[in-house]
């Protein structure tokens, strides 16, 4: 198994070993030390590798990614796994704003708390933070799945196009044209999915979570709103 | 950019450490602000006392300009010289007369006074900018930090953080404020006065003034969030008091780490991942909006 620790060798290394992995590689599992809150640690992965990080990762791992699974040890700094492609970015602590930012498919799964603006215009990625999410989450979401076991911040889903927000505890607020909405048999299907894939479903219960989405009063110019501009 | 780094010791056995804590996690942060560097070290203070802290152009032309400050006060102060700041040790009685004295003369610039506060900053790297002054050999109760990237003002050793507009009393910033220049007018007509054109000595000024008019640290703080627009994470340090306050959409990062000897402030992780104890120590992020505040007796 390949070790990298990061207290003697630049993340650069590691980085570049990382892309030059073909799809078939026998090297599946990746071990590196002492990430120290480095940023970019494991972005751009191409490889269905299966990364270990013992410790705290600083802005920006495993973005990108596709195929690969990235398990932190640790917290995880701004935008963890931010544009994923698919595969699946573990944080077991907690993760700081910009969580799953811009996600496009795969699975994130926070074990502690996300910060602000959790899910931040993600489109395709599911999310599952096992703890509370913070202010400004899901802003301009457009497609794929935030399932929050804990609670949710201020302006959840603010401008939201499409996606589903699941929250099981309280929300703090709701942002413009954010709006609770009945789970549908579909709905619920997804959600115990998503619960599935995150190894939740014989210990969470679909049917405590509220279901939020958009309410789709912004997709078009409403001509009362002309004084507005 | 900007970075913050900040250190609150809650008990005494760290503070011969605090200097060479603050200077690692100060050089952390170089490649979020290369351009200047500065810090506040709250060490000892001595009743009656008052340290001033100015900078001029190198340390054998501030050693004369502390003695013609001595024939000026009847005898020459107490004074460490560090490259080009000097701390100067005078009775609190004098205040008045010495930064009189000091704004006459156009080779002096006043950085900060208090009865602990010394306060460094100059143009260069963090990591120059810690060794010219000897930050790693320094102690205390608690430090702040900040590693500059201009978009406000100039590159200027008077344009560094942290300002200090108030005894004791310091202020670092990242982020930009938007209506600096109309609170500066309001605070210029309450009688403070300002050294630069710079947006963060403004909400330095601002909660110095607060704090004049019988606000607390928290209180002042608190106001802020009305009267200050734009981004910023402040840190602000008092004679006993650190604080931390994000704006209401926590534009700019901030992670904290909290065990049973400190409470330290980072842009970023990396900035605390030396400290000691961190591994187990309670790491967060500050709320938006919400004022954080530690007190020391």
């Amino acid at each position: 198994m390949p070790r990298f620790d990061l207290a003697t060798v630049p993340l650069r290394e590691l980085n570049a070993a990382l892309h030059a992995l073909a799809p078939t590689t026998n090297e599946t599992h990746w071990a590196v030390a002492n990430p120290g809150g480095k940023h970019a640690i494991a972005c751009g992965v191409d490889a269905p590798v299966t990364i270990d990080v013992d410790g705290h990762v600083g802005y920006y791992c495993g973005g990108m990614n596709k195929h690969a699974t990235i398990v932190v040890a640790g917290n995880a700094g701004v935008g963890v796994a931010e544009n994923m492609m698919s595969g699946e970015v573990h944080v077991r602590g907690d993760a700081s704003q910009a969580a799953g930012a811009t996600g496009c498919g795969g699975l994130l799964v926070i074990d502690g708390n996300a910060s602000a603006r959790c899910g931040i215009s993600m489109k395709g990625i599911d999310i599952v933070v096992k703890g509370s999410i913070g202010p400004m989450s899901a802003f301009m979401a457009q497609a794929g799945n935030l399932v929050v076991l804990g609670d949710a911040g201020d302006a959840l889903g603010d401008s939201i196009y499409e996606a589903r927000l699941f929250v099981r505890g309280s929300v703090a607020s709701l942002g413009a044209d954010c709006v609770e909405k009945p789970m549908s048999a579909e709905d619920k299907a997804v959600l115990q999915d998503v619960l599935k894939r995150a190894q939740l479903e014989q210990s969470v219960e679909a049917g405590a979570f509220k279901m939020f989405g958009s309410a789709r009063g912004l997709y078009h110019f409403h001509v009362d709103n002309v004084d507005a501009y | 950019m900007c970075g913050i780094v900040g250190l609150f010791l809650k008990q005494t056995q760290l503070e011969p450490e605090l200097g060479a804590l603050l200077s690692e996690m100060l050089v952390v942060m170089s490649d979020r602000g290369p351009d200047s560097a500065g810090f506040a070290i709250y060490g000892d203070g001595q009743r009656g006392q008052l340290k001033l802290t100015v900078s001029g152009a190198n340390e054998a032309m501030l050693a004369e300009a502390i003695t013609d400050l001595g024939h000026a006060l009847g005898e020459t102060p107490a004074s460490v010289l560090r490259d080009t700041h000097a701390v100067i040790s005078i009775a609190a009685r004098d205040e008045q007369q010495a930064r009189e004295w000091i704004a006459a003369r156009n080779d002096l610039s006043f950085v900060g006074a208090g009865a602990r506060m010394e306060l460094y900053k100059e143009v260069g790297l963090p990591a120059q900018v810690a060794r010219r002054f000897g930050l790693a050999g320094m102690s205390g109760s608690h430090g702040i930090g900040h590693t500059r990237m201009a978009t406000e003002s100039a590159v200027t050793t008077r344009g560094a953080h942290p300002f200090s507009t108030g005894l004791d009393q310091c202020l670092v910033h990242n982020g930009s404020l938007s209506n600096h220049n109309g609170v500066r007018r309001v605070l210029q007509r309450e009688g403070m006065t300002f050294e630069t054109e710079n947006d963060t000595e403004v909400a330095a000024g601002y909660l110095s003034w607060k704090i004049r008019e019988g606000a607390t640290l928290k209180e002042a703080l608190t106001h802020s969030l009305a009267d200050l627009d734009g981004f910023y994470t402040f840190v602000v340090g008092t004679e006993t008091g650190f604080a931390v306050l994000r704006d209401p959409i926590s534009c700019k990062p901030a992670v904290m780490a909290e065990t049973d000897a400190y409470v330290a402030f980072g842009s970023e992780y990396r900035a605390l991942a030396a400290l000691p104890g961190v591994a187990k120590a309670h790491i967060f992020e500050p709320k938006p909006a919400t004022v954080y505040a530690w007190e020391r007796h």
